[in-house]
Protein backbone atom coordinates (compact mmCIF):
# COMPACT_ATOMS: atom_id res chain seq x y z
CA UNK A 1 0.00 0.00 0.00
CA UNK A 2 1.67 3.32 -0.77
CA UNK A 3 2.14 6.46 1.23
CA UNK A 4 2.81 9.29 -0.33
CA UNK A 5 5.98 11.31 0.27
CA UNK A 6 5.83 13.83 2.69
CA UNK A 7 2.70 12.97 4.20
CA UNK A 8 3.56 10.89 7.72
CA UNK A 9 0.38 8.60 9.04
CA UNK A 10 0.70 6.71 11.85
CA UNK A 11 1.47 3.14 11.25
CA UNK A 12 -1.87 1.87 12.54
CA UNK A 13 -3.92 3.31 10.11
CA UNK A 14 -2.44 1.78 7.43
CA UNK A 15 -3.18 -1.54 9.34
CA UNK A 16 -6.97 -1.03 9.76
CA UNK A 17 -7.51 1.16 6.54
CA UNK A 18 -6.95 -1.67 3.98
CA UNK A 19 -7.81 -1.02 0.19
CA UNK A 20 -10.54 -4.29 0.59
CA UNK A 21 -12.31 -3.11 3.79
CA UNK A 22 -12.88 0.87 2.61
CA UNK A 23 -13.51 -0.21 -0.70
CA UNK A 24 -16.50 -2.87 1.12
CA UNK A 25 -16.94 -0.01 3.66
CA UNK A 26 -17.65 2.75 0.90
CA UNK A 27 -19.90 0.32 -1.34
CA UNK A 28 -21.65 -0.12 1.96
CA UNK A 29 -22.77 3.32 3.07
CA UNK A 30 -23.71 4.00 -1.18
CA UNK A 31 -26.29 1.22 -0.75
CA UNK A 32 -27.46 2.44 2.74
CA UNK A 33 -27.38 6.26 1.01
CA UNK A 34 -29.43 4.68 -2.21
CA UNK A 35 -31.98 2.92 -0.22
CA UNK A 36 -32.84 5.68 1.78
CA UNK A 37 -33.11 8.27 -0.90
CA UNK A 38 -35.09 5.31 -2.78
CA UNK A 39 -37.43 5.04 0.30
CA UNK A 40 -37.71 8.82 0.51
CA UNK A 41 -38.83 9.06 -3.01
CA UNK A 42 -41.34 5.87 -3.02
CA UNK A 43 -42.35 7.18 0.35
CA UNK A 44 -43.47 10.89 -0.66
CA UNK A 45 -45.02 10.10 -4.36
CA UNK A 46 -46.91 7.36 -2.87
CA UNK A 47 -48.53 9.73 0.08
CA UNK A 48 -52.17 10.73 -0.81
CA UNK A 49 -55.37 11.00 1.86
CA UNK A 50 -58.49 11.07 1.50
CA UNK A 51 -60.99 12.50 3.90
CA UNK A 52 -64.50 13.69 4.36
CA UNK A 53 -65.70 16.66 5.69
CA UNK A 54 -68.96 17.85 6.65
CA UNK A 55 -69.75 21.16 5.86
CA UNK A 56 -73.13 22.00 6.51
CA UNK A 57 -76.90 20.69 7.19
CA UNK A 58 -79.45 21.37 5.44
CA UNK A 59 -82.38 20.13 7.09
CA UNK A 60 -81.51 16.62 7.64
CA UNK A 61 -79.32 15.98 4.65
CA UNK A 62 -75.24 16.79 5.72
CA UNK A 63 -73.57 18.17 2.70
CA UNK A 64 -70.20 16.87 2.51
CA UNK A 65 -66.81 17.96 1.09
CA UNK A 66 -64.18 15.62 -0.04
CA UNK A 67 -60.34 16.66 -0.09
CA UNK A 68 -57.66 15.02 -1.19
CA UNK A 69 -54.12 15.59 -0.08
CA UNK A 70 -51.42 14.73 -2.77
CA UNK A 71 -47.78 15.28 -2.80
CA UNK A 72 -48.27 17.17 -6.10
CA UNK A 73 -50.10 20.17 -4.78
CA UNK A 74 -47.49 21.76 -3.02
CA UNK A 75 -44.30 22.39 -5.47
CA UNK A 76 -41.79 21.82 -2.76
CA UNK A 77 -42.84 17.89 -2.12
CA UNK A 78 -42.12 17.65 -5.71
CA UNK A 79 -39.02 19.20 -5.89
CA UNK A 80 -38.01 16.82 -3.05
CA UNK A 81 -39.40 13.85 -5.12
CA UNK A 82 -37.37 14.71 -7.96
CA UNK A 83 -33.96 15.60 -6.10
CA UNK A 84 -34.24 12.49 -4.00
CA UNK A 85 -34.73 10.22 -7.30
CA UNK A 86 -31.89 11.92 -8.99
CA UNK A 87 -29.99 11.30 -5.98
CA UNK A 88 -30.78 7.79 -5.42
CA UNK A 89 -30.31 7.17 -9.48
CA UNK A 90 -27.06 8.78 -8.67
CA UNK A 91 -25.89 6.54 -6.20
CA UNK A 92 -27.03 3.52 -8.43
CA UNK A 93 -24.56 4.71 -10.92
CA UNK A 94 -21.44 5.02 -8.72
CA UNK A 95 -22.10 1.60 -7.45
CA UNK A 96 -22.46 0.55 -10.45
CA UNK A 97 -18.90 1.93 -11.28
CA UNK A 98 -17.62 0.00 -7.98
CA UNK A 99 -18.19 -2.95 -9.14
CA UNK A 100 -18.06 -3.16 -12.97
CA UNK A 101 -16.44 0.01 -13.82
CA UNK A 102 -12.76 -0.14 -12.97
CA UNK A 103 -12.16 -0.04 -16.54
CA UNK A 104 -13.75 2.80 -17.42
CA UNK A 105 -11.11 5.17 -16.75
CA UNK A 106 -9.84 8.50 -19.45
CA UNK A 107 -6.52 10.08 -18.18
CA UNK A 108 -7.10 9.72 -14.61
CA UNK A 109 -10.52 11.75 -14.47
CA UNK A 110 -12.50 8.74 -12.60
CA UNK A 111 -12.06 10.05 -9.52
CA UNK A 112 -12.92 13.94 -9.97
CA UNK A 113 -16.03 12.79 -11.53
CA UNK A 114 -16.93 10.70 -8.46
CA UNK A 115 -16.58 13.70 -6.45
CA UNK A 116 -17.55 16.36 -8.15
CA UNK A 117 -21.03 14.43 -8.81
CA UNK A 118 -21.14 13.56 -4.99
CA UNK A 119 -20.49 16.83 -4.32
CA UNK A 120 -23.16 18.15 -6.49
CA UNK A 121 -25.65 15.57 -5.70
CA UNK A 122 -25.08 16.40 -1.77
CA UNK A 123 -26.48 19.97 -2.69
CA UNK A 124 -29.24 19.01 -4.42
CA UNK A 125 -30.33 16.51 -2.01
CA UNK A 126 -29.91 19.20 1.12
CA UNK A 127 -32.06 21.81 -1.03
CA UNK A 128 -34.92 18.86 -1.73
CA UNK A 129 -34.98 18.02 2.17
CA UNK A 130 -34.56 21.45 3.40
CA UNK A 131 -37.64 23.10 1.07
CA UNK A 132 -39.60 19.85 2.52
CA UNK A 133 -38.66 20.75 5.66
CA UNK A 134 -40.00 23.77 6.04
CA UNK A 135 -43.23 23.24 4.18
CA UNK A 136 -43.57 20.84 6.38
CA UNK A 137 -43.17 23.00 9.67
CA UNK A 138 -45.66 25.45 7.97
CA UNK A 139 -48.35 22.53 7.53
CA UNK A 140 -47.81 21.23 11.35
CA UNK A 141 -47.74 24.58 12.88
CA UNK A 142 -49.24 26.89 10.16
CA UNK A 143 -48.92 30.69 10.12
CA UNK A 144 -51.09 32.86 12.23
CA UNK A 145 -49.46 36.34 10.63
CA UNK A 146 -50.92 35.04 7.27
CA UNK A 147 -54.05 33.67 8.54
CA UNK A 148 -52.73 30.01 7.20
CA UNK A 149 -54.00 27.02 9.55
CA UNK A 150 -52.39 24.19 10.34
CA UNK A 151 -53.50 20.98 8.51
CA UNK A 152 -51.53 18.60 10.40
CA UNK A 153 -54.57 17.91 12.65
CA UNK A 154 -56.72 16.70 9.73
CA UNK A 155 -54.63 15.31 7.23
CA UNK A 156 -52.88 12.91 10.23
CA UNK A 157 -51.34 10.07 8.56
CA UNK A 158 -50.45 12.31 5.43
CA UNK A 159 -48.51 14.47 7.62
CA UNK A 160 -46.79 11.37 9.55
CA UNK A 161 -46.24 9.31 5.80
CA UNK A 162 -44.38 13.05 4.65
CA UNK A 163 -42.21 12.68 8.11
CA UNK A 164 -40.96 9.53 7.65
CA UNK A 165 -39.75 10.49 4.05
CA UNK A 166 -38.18 13.97 5.42
CA UNK A 167 -36.28 11.64 7.95
CA UNK A 168 -34.86 8.98 4.99
CA UNK A 169 -34.08 11.98 2.89
CA UNK A 170 -31.71 13.67 5.79
CA UNK A 171 -30.54 10.43 6.13
CA UNK A 172 -29.45 10.15 2.97
CA UNK A 173 -27.80 13.75 3.22
CA UNK A 174 -25.99 12.50 5.86
CA UNK A 175 -24.69 9.48 4.70
CA UNK A 176 -23.47 10.64 1.03
CA UNK A 177 -21.64 13.73 3.50
CA UNK A 178 -20.08 11.10 4.71
CA UNK A 179 -19.42 9.31 1.53
CA UNK A 180 -17.68 12.11 0.01
CA UNK A 181 -15.28 12.92 2.58
CA UNK A 182 -14.49 9.09 2.97
CA UNK A 183 -14.48 8.62 -0.70
CA UNK A 184 -11.89 11.62 -1.36
CA UNK A 185 -9.91 10.46 2.01
CA UNK A 186 -9.90 7.11 0.72
CA UNK A 187 -8.66 7.76 -2.57
CA UNK A 188 -5.80 10.10 -1.40
CA UNK A 189 -4.75 7.48 1.52
CA UNK A 190 -5.17 3.80 -0.27
CA UNK A 191 -3.53 4.69 -3.83
CA UNK A 192 -1.62 1.98 -5.55
CA UNK A 193 -1.34 3.53 -9.18
CA UNK A 194 2.34 4.99 -9.72
CA UNK A 195 0.93 7.44 -12.62
CA UNK A 196 -1.08 8.96 -9.86
CA UNK A 197 1.43 10.12 -7.95
CA UNK A 198 1.64 13.92 -8.73
CA UNK A 199 -2.30 13.79 -8.02
CA UNK A 200 -2.02 13.16 -4.47
CA UNK A 201 -0.05 16.61 -3.33
CA UNK A 202 -3.30 18.80 -2.41
CA UNK A 203 -2.51 21.80 -4.13
CA UNK A 204 -3.18 25.73 -3.25
CA UNK A 205 -6.27 26.91 -5.29
CA UNK A 206 -4.12 30.10 -6.27
CA UNK B 1 -2.25 33.18 -16.86
CA UNK B 2 -1.85 32.50 -13.02
CA UNK B 3 -2.28 36.55 -11.97
CA UNK B 4 -5.67 36.65 -14.23
CA UNK B 5 -6.99 33.57 -12.91
CA UNK B 6 -6.32 35.32 -9.15
CA UNK B 7 -7.65 38.64 -9.95
CA UNK B 8 -10.86 36.58 -11.50
CA UNK B 9 -11.22 34.27 -8.52
CA UNK B 10 -10.91 37.46 -6.33
CA UNK B 11 -13.31 39.41 -8.41
CA UNK B 12 -16.12 36.57 -8.32
CA UNK B 13 -15.54 35.87 -4.42
CA UNK B 14 -16.02 39.85 -4.20
CA UNK B 15 -19.22 40.00 -6.66
CA UNK B 16 -20.64 37.00 -4.55
CA UNK B 17 -19.95 38.84 -0.54
CA UNK B 18 -21.87 41.42 -2.45
CA UNK B 19 -25.22 39.84 -3.42
CA UNK B 20 -25.11 37.64 -0.35
CA UNK B 21 -25.04 40.89 1.58
CA UNK B 22 -27.94 42.39 -0.57
CA UNK B 23 -29.83 39.27 -0.16
CA UNK B 24 -29.49 39.89 3.65
CA UNK B 25 -30.17 43.49 3.86
CA UNK B 26 -33.00 43.65 1.34
CA UNK B 27 -34.92 40.71 3.20
CA UNK B 28 -34.19 42.36 6.67
CA UNK B 29 -36.09 45.44 5.49
CA UNK B 30 -39.09 44.22 3.87
CA UNK B 31 -41.90 45.17 5.41
CA UNK B 32 -45.38 46.43 5.00
CA UNK B 33 -48.44 47.97 7.37
CA UNK B 34 -51.57 46.59 5.92
CA UNK B 35 -55.56 46.87 6.64
CA UNK B 36 -57.60 43.89 6.12
CA UNK B 37 -61.30 44.67 7.28
CA UNK B 38 -60.75 45.74 10.74
CA UNK B 39 -57.13 44.04 11.31
CA UNK B 40 -54.15 46.14 10.90
CA UNK B 41 -51.12 43.39 10.68
CA UNK B 42 -47.67 44.15 9.94
CA UNK B 43 -45.83 41.53 7.41
CA UNK B 44 -42.28 41.27 8.40
CA UNK B 45 -39.98 39.11 6.98
CA UNK B 46 -39.91 36.91 10.84
CA UNK B 47 -42.98 35.85 10.82
CA UNK B 48 -41.74 33.23 8.46
CA UNK B 49 -38.92 30.77 9.53
CA UNK B 50 -38.06 30.39 6.25
CA UNK B 51 -37.31 33.89 5.66
CA UNK B 52 -35.35 33.88 8.79
CA UNK B 53 -33.21 30.59 8.30
CA UNK B 54 -32.50 32.37 4.86
CA UNK B 55 -31.13 35.41 6.55
CA UNK B 56 -29.13 33.75 8.92
CA UNK B 57 -27.57 31.76 6.43
CA UNK B 58 -26.85 34.51 4.26
CA UNK B 59 -25.36 36.41 7.00
CA UNK B 60 -23.21 33.29 8.13
CA UNK B 61 -22.21 33.25 4.32
CA UNK B 62 -21.55 37.01 3.70
CA UNK B 63 -19.22 37.13 6.74
CA UNK B 64 -17.25 34.14 5.60
CA UNK B 65 -16.76 36.16 2.01
CA UNK B 66 -16.17 38.56 3.87
CA UNK B 67 -13.14 36.81 5.40
CA UNK B 68 -11.95 34.65 2.07
CA UNK B 69 -11.16 38.07 0.75
CA UNK B 70 -8.27 39.06 2.95
CA UNK B 71 -6.45 35.63 2.54
CA UNK B 72 -3.11 36.03 1.68
CA UNK B 73 -2.73 33.89 -1.78
CA UNK B 74 0.21 31.64 -0.31
CA UNK B 75 -1.60 31.29 3.28
CA UNK B 76 -2.00 26.93 3.95
CA UNK B 77 -5.45 28.39 4.60
CA UNK B 78 -6.76 27.73 1.33
CA UNK B 79 -7.43 24.10 1.50
CA UNK B 80 -9.96 24.94 4.63
CA UNK B 81 -11.52 27.03 2.12
CA UNK B 82 -11.99 24.60 -0.41
CA UNK B 83 -14.31 22.65 2.88
CA UNK B 84 -15.60 25.51 3.50
CA UNK B 85 -16.94 26.73 0.35
CA UNK B 86 -18.48 23.30 0.25
CA UNK B 87 -20.29 23.37 3.27
CA UNK B 88 -21.88 27.16 2.48
CA UNK B 89 -22.94 26.44 -0.87
CA UNK B 90 -24.77 23.26 0.47
CA UNK B 91 -26.33 25.00 2.75
CA UNK B 92 -27.41 28.34 0.85
CA UNK B 93 -28.68 25.82 -1.37
CA UNK B 94 -30.72 24.40 0.81
CA UNK B 95 -31.90 28.33 2.45
CA UNK B 96 -33.17 29.39 -0.96
CA UNK B 97 -35.26 26.68 -1.71
CA UNK B 98 -36.51 26.65 1.72
CA UNK B 99 -37.29 30.09 1.09
CA UNK B 100 -38.70 29.67 -2.30
CA UNK B 101 -41.06 26.97 -1.33
CA UNK B 102 -43.06 29.57 1.03
CA UNK B 103 -42.57 32.19 -1.11
CA UNK B 104 -44.24 30.08 -3.79
CA UNK B 105 -47.28 29.35 -1.44
CA UNK B 106 -47.62 32.94 -0.34
CA UNK B 107 -48.18 34.14 -3.88
CA UNK B 108 -49.99 31.36 -5.15
CA UNK B 109 -51.75 29.83 -2.24
CA UNK B 110 -52.49 26.02 -1.71
CA UNK B 111 -56.21 25.70 -2.08
CA UNK B 112 -56.24 21.91 -0.67
CA UNK B 113 -55.15 23.39 2.82
CA UNK B 114 -57.20 27.11 2.21
CA UNK B 115 -54.39 29.39 2.11
CA UNK B 116 -54.85 32.22 0.66
CA UNK B 117 -52.45 33.81 -1.24
CA UNK B 118 -51.22 37.14 0.67
CA UNK B 119 -49.34 38.86 -2.29
CA UNK B 120 -52.64 41.02 -3.21
CA UNK B 121 -52.84 42.37 0.39
CA UNK B 122 -48.92 43.27 0.81
CA UNK B 123 -47.48 43.98 -2.52
CA UNK B 124 -44.82 46.36 -1.53
CA UNK B 125 -43.50 42.87 1.16
CA UNK B 126 -43.96 40.41 -1.98
CA UNK B 127 -42.07 42.61 -4.20
CA UNK B 128 -39.37 43.09 -1.29
CA UNK B 129 -39.09 39.81 -0.71
CA UNK B 130 -38.76 38.40 -4.27
CA UNK B 131 -35.96 40.85 -5.27
CA UNK B 132 -34.13 39.37 -1.90
CA UNK B 133 -34.96 35.80 -3.49
CA UNK B 134 -33.84 36.56 -6.62
CA UNK B 135 -30.71 38.06 -5.37
CA UNK B 136 -29.82 35.46 -3.19
CA UNK B 137 -30.06 32.59 -6.39
CA UNK B 138 -27.72 34.47 -8.28
CA UNK B 139 -25.12 34.42 -5.21
CA UNK B 140 -25.91 30.54 -5.37
CA UNK B 141 -25.31 30.44 -8.37
CA UNK B 142 -21.68 32.14 -7.82
CA UNK B 143 -21.35 29.69 -4.84
CA UNK B 144 -21.59 27.09 -6.59
CA UNK B 145 -18.81 28.36 -9.69
CA UNK B 146 -16.34 28.90 -6.52
CA UNK B 147 -17.10 25.79 -5.09
CA UNK B 148 -16.30 23.68 -8.59
CA UNK B 149 -13.16 26.02 -9.17
CA UNK B 150 -12.04 25.50 -5.68
CA UNK B 151 -12.85 21.91 -6.65
CA UNK B 152 -10.77 21.66 -9.56
CA UNK B 153 -7.76 22.52 -8.67
CA UNK B 154 -7.61 20.88 -5.78
CA UNK B 155 -8.44 17.43 -7.38
CA UNK B 156 -7.02 18.09 -10.72
CA UNK B 157 -3.55 19.73 -10.27
CA UNK B 158 -2.39 18.74 -13.98
CA UNK B 159 -3.41 21.92 -15.11
CA UNK B 160 -2.14 23.94 -12.56
CA UNK B 161 1.05 22.10 -13.32
CA UNK B 162 1.22 22.91 -17.14
CA UNK B 163 1.13 26.74 -16.06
Amino acid sequence: MALQSGEKLPMFIGHIWSKQKSRWTLLGLRLLAFLAAAAATLVMVLNKQTKTFVVATIGTTPVNLTLTAKFHHTPAFVFFAIANGLVSIHNLVMIMMDLLGSKFDYKGFQFPMIASLDMLNLALVSGGANAAAFMAELGKNGNSHARWDKICDKFGPYCDRGAGALIASFLALALMLLISFLSILNHKLVNSSSHNSHNNIIALPN
Amino acid sequence: MAETKRIFTFLLRFIAFCTTLSAVIIMISSRQRATVLVFSFEAKYSDTPAFKYFVIVNAIVSIYGFLVLFLPSKSLLWRLVVALDAVFTILLTSSISAALAIAYVGEKGNPIAGWLPICDQVTKYCNQVKGALIVGFISVVLYMLLFLYSLHTVLNPLLLEKS
